[in-house]
């Protein structure tokens, strides 16, 4: 995934290489959140589907569906925070970094990450039931991720000019809420959906 | 039929608002003028719209409850009806932007999460099609369907809030209530709202027959061991 992720940044570095000075902060924005979002689809569409039918009725016979998709979430909010940051430095390093307040930034990471894996991990579970996931695993993330896909580039962009952070307290409380409404749902359904 | 009554209050509802919609009196407004009547009509299939993937959402948290499939034959059919609403409300929507704001799809944050909310109920008709055994169709697309409701509700009610919009009840505008809704609009937006709720309830009641007496034949068909 980091090898994509590097991948992906770098045919942007040389897309873009040719007209460097027409990289403006909302681009350079918007492109980075473009990136983490596919990195992130693919890397949590894996999440079910790799899994082999044999180990899933194993997991499932040893603790609670509650337990199996708190724990999912956990380990995707970790493994995409850990991408994003490390995206985030590459992307930094290739293509500049004209972000003034670090704090902010790293505070958008991380709820964009947790939100983006909360969101992911439940839809990966839906899809991995049907028969083409992969088709089926964009079609239904991509609106209900858009929102939050928003908000965050809002955040960031605010970041990035060094606004006062009483500006952006909006969109960090619209953004924890959404995480939570997102989390309790999660927990509340996954159960109706590994019985079948 | 014992039940036509309601039936009946749908048609003679629709009918009023369609003629008093027309010309019935009106608010003069500056810009808006006349075409405030759209609000019978525009507002009102947005509402009935909400309500209808309201009971849908209902729908399918009693599936998941009790597992009668029956409630997802209906949580679905109300779902259609209420995606057939949403595409007319964004039709109506469009053609009063065309004429009040000088664009027929003005960059808006409403607008856009309006969109946004069609496609995911076209995800969830997608879902639904992507399965072949009916029982973990309907489970996992009621899953799915109160997913969906939950992000739809910020994405069209609380999100275009939080930014400048062109409708009324954000970024400085105030909502309808305040300033331009007198008696002579609230005496036919009401029932408008309601008779769109009956007609869709309609809409889906009959499609919830077919499908029950399309399961019943099929039902029929395996038993007489013809398939």
């Amino acid at each position: 995934m980091l090898l994509y992720v590097v991948s992906t940044v770098f045919v942007c570095y040389l897309s873009f290489n040719l007209r460097r000075n027409q990289l403006t902060p909302i681009v350079w924005n918007t492109l980075f959140w473009i990136i983490l979002l596919f990195t992130a689809v693919n890397a949590i569409a894996k999440s079910f589907s790799q899994e082999r039918h044999g180990r899933l009725l194993y997991y499932y016979s040893l603790c609670s569906p509650q337990a199996i998709i708190i724990s999912k979430i956990i380990y995707n909010s970790l493994v995409m925070a850990v991408l994003s940051v490390l995206g985030f430095a590459i992307y930094a390093f290739v293509m500049g970094n004209p972000i003034q307040d670090n704090g902010l930034f790293s505070i958008c990471i991380l709820l964009a990450s947790t939100g983006f894996a909360s969101v992911l991990t439940l839809i990966a579970g839906i899809a991995s039931k049907a028969d083409n996931s992969a088709t089926l695993m964009a079609v239904l993330s991509f609106p209900i991720i858009l929102p939050m896909l928003l908000m965050t580039i809002r955040l960031a962009k605010n970041a990035m000019d060094g606004l006062d952070w009483s500006v952006s307290t909006d969109e960090i409380t619209t953004l924890l809420s959404i995480d939570l409404i997102v989390i309790t749902l999660s927990y509340l359904l996954f159960p109706y959906l590994w019985r079948s | 039929m014992r039940k036509i009554w309601w039936k009946i209050l749908c048609v003679v509802i629709i009918f009023y608002v369609i003629i008093m919609g027309f010309i019935g009196p009106v608010p003069r407004l500056a810009i808006i003028n006349e075409s405030i009547r759209n609000t019978y009509f525009h507002v009102a299939l947005w509402l009935a719209m909400t309500t209808l993937l309201f009971l849908s959402m209902i729908f399918s948290i009693r599936y998941l409850m009790k597992g009668n499939i029956k409630d997802d034959d209906i949580g679905s059919e109300l779902a259609k009806s209420a995606i057939f609403f949403g595409i007319l409300g964004c039709l109506t929507g469009s053609v009063w932007a065309n004429y009040t704001w000088g664009d027929p799809w003005p960059n808006d944050p409403k607008l856009n999460g309006a969109a946004v909310g069609i496609l995911i109920y076209l995800a969830y008709l997608l879902l639904r099609s992507s399965f072949e055994d009916e029982q973990r169709r309907a489970r996992i697309s009621s899953v799915y369907n109160i997913f969906a409701f939950a992000v739809f509700i910020p994405i069209i009610y609380i999100l275009p809030r939080l930014t400048d919009s062109l409708h009324p009840g954000s970024g400085g505008n105030s909502t309808f209530g305040s300033y331009d809704f007198d008696n002579n609009i609230r005496r036919v937006f009401y029932p408008a709202v309601i008779g769109y709720i009956l007609l869709g309830l309609w809409i889906a009641e009959l499609r919830i027959r077919i499908k029950q007496i399309n399961r019943v034949r099929e039902e029929a068909l395996i038993e007489s061991g013809r398939l």
